[in-house]
């Protein structure tokens, strides 16, 4: 027999449980999902800062130039990003800074920039990494096309960048 | 070291020791990292996602908190296994269930555990029993150094590391501690302590995260924003004021249960011990819900039958992939039912 929801009265009682009154009476309720959760008694996933992204991005992915505009280096568009909820690379946050910014504080209490541990050295590699990414997506996309003289210089100029130059 | 050692061995995390032990589980931080020069994992090739995973294992296992670490390709494991690092807290069970090239690396004594191809390519977290998240800091901070030494992070000056999701971006750090609170629970005061903290942007989950109810009256307390703050901030923000808090809310709920009804108190220990010992047939659910109840029977001192080790044991060892893994075969529920009835029946024999 299916119960109603004793808060709500509406819906229909999908939790179950043994509780004890204030008086120490032993008390049995039937509780709806979402009457439930407004007691902590289970949860719904908390509002993520998912579906606040999402939302955001698809009043930005309306205007078509937004949406369309693709990272050059993963290919990535906002309205793939929408659609999939990641970014395609470190790029992104670059290419997309403007709209990410937003999205970012929205999602971090208004913060919008990085206050904490800094890895040592970060800053002069910045270039470096760009270029090596650059490197390594035309060495993927020349195997796919199996060109494999192109494929090898650009192995080779991979790991000429990766060595670190001696100071 | 492999997956059938870890069943011979308590988790550190679930010794009951350090600070807060009678309320504070567990204290976990994890960072989200990924390799500078590779596309993050939804726009990687196979054979990139193959290279991601051997650079960083090949780093990974040169750090010496990694010494002697379970290394597990997690691709190639079958489905118990899976099950079992995820019952263990080791992995996500997005990890488990993803696909393509992904593992971990495991420290000894499981209090460092390094999820390669997660969403973010690396995730590394530090896990211990009790409120103590400056150690689990020092330690994970530690891997992460070493780490550093060997790898090159996607960070940016203004966004700091770069992760795969623009949540996780900044410190890619997410600090959760696991607390029993049966006695805010039985007083229904747990809704005020839920409500507290989804207002100060902190996530409440049950004991497998992400969209688990709190079974056993076991819940874990996250932080959501990791941008804006530091490391240390965020921890002390945990470790010297919500935690604490929350602690001395459940204390002083065991105090007045046990002050002004400590009959109640005293029934759902001696049912919850008294099903545990009578059954012949039982569920996992409803076993972490008892175990739960006796949990709160040791610590409040009320009632000890077997002592909190053996009690933080069969915690784990009655979970379905931890049973299954120790008869060596996959069972049904039924029969996984009646072997965990068995096996409590065994174990607090013993201990008694």
């Amino acid at each position: 027999m299916p119960f109603v929801c004793q808060n709500c009265n509406k819906s229909r009682a999908t939790v179950h449980l043994t509780d004890v009154s204030q008086s120490g009476e032993p008390v049995e309720r039937h509780l709806c999902d979402e009457c439930a959760a407004k007691e902590g008694l289970t949860f719904q996933t908390p509002e993520t800062t998912t579906a606040i992204l999402q939302e955001f991005l698809k009043q930005k992915i309306g205007i078509a130039s937004v949406g369309d505009v693709a990272c050059p280096e993963c290919g990535l568009t906002l309205r793939e990003f929408h659609n999939r909820g990641l970014l395609g690379c470190p790029n992104d946050y670059k290419v997309f800074e403007d709209v990410l910014s937003q999205i970012i504080e929205r999602a971090h209490e208004g913060a919008d920039h990085h206050i904490g541990k800094v890895p040592r050295g970060a800053g002069e590699r910045t270039r470096r990494l760009t270029e090596l990414r650059r490197l390594r997506r035309e060495l993927q996309e020349a195997v796919n096309r199996e060109e494999y003289e192109r494929a090898s210089q650009l192995r080779d100029a991979i790991s000429a960048l990766e060595t670190p130059e001696t100071p | 070291m492999s997956v059938d050692d870890l069943l011979q061995q308590t988790a550190e995390w679930l010794r009951g020791e350090g600070p807060m032990s009678d309320v504070v589980i567990s204290s976990r931080i994890r960072l989200a990292r990924n390799l500078a020069t590779f596309p993050f994992l939804s726009a990687a090739s196979d054979s990139q996602r193959t290279e991601i995973y051997r650079t960083v294992v090949e780093a990974a296992s040169a750090s010496p908190l990694c010494t002697g670490a379970l290394a597990v390709d997690v691709e190639q494991s079958d489905e118990i296994d899976k099950e079992v690092l995820v019952e263990r807290h080791l992995i996500s069970r997005q990890h488990a269930q993803g696909e393509g090239r992904r593992g971990v690396l495991v420290s000894p004594t499981e209090t460092v555990a390094v999820m390669i191809n997660e969403e973010d390519h690396v995730r590394m977290q530090g896990l211990r029993s009790g409120l103590q998240l400056d150690v689990v800091w020092s330690d994970i901070n530690q891997v992460d150094d070493e780490l550093e030494e060997a790898l090159e992070f996607a960070y940016d000056a203004r966004f700091g590391y770069l992760t795969a999701c623009p949540t996780n971006v900044g410190t890619g750090i997410r600090v959760s501690v696991m607390l029993h609170l049966p006695a805010l629970k039985m007083t229904q005061e747990i809704d005020r302590v839920v409500r507290a903290a989804q207002d100060m942007r902190l996530a409440v989950r049950g004991l497998y995260g992400e969209g688990t109810e709190a079974v056993g009256d076991f819940y874990q307390i996250s932080n959501q924003t990791t941008l804006g703050k530091s490391e240390q901030q965020i921890m002390d923000d945990f470790g010297e004021n919500i935690i604490p808090k929350v602690v001395e809310y459940e204390r002083t709920a065991r105090d007045a249960l046990a002050a002004k009804r400590s009959y109640l108190l005293d029934d759902r220990i001696w049912r919850a011990y008294g099903v545990l010992r009578a059954a012949r047939v039982i569920g996992s659910e409803e076993t972490l819900h008892l175990l739960s109840h006796v949990r709160l029977g040791i610590n409040t001192g009320r009632f000890d039958p077997f002592g909190i080790e053996t009690l933080n044991d069969l915690l784990m060892s009655t979970q379905p992939a931890h049973l299954q893994k120790a008869h060596g075969q996959t069972l049904g529920g039924e029969e996984r039912g009646r072997l965990r009835a068995e096996l409590l029946q065994e174990r607090m024999a013993q201990a008694e």
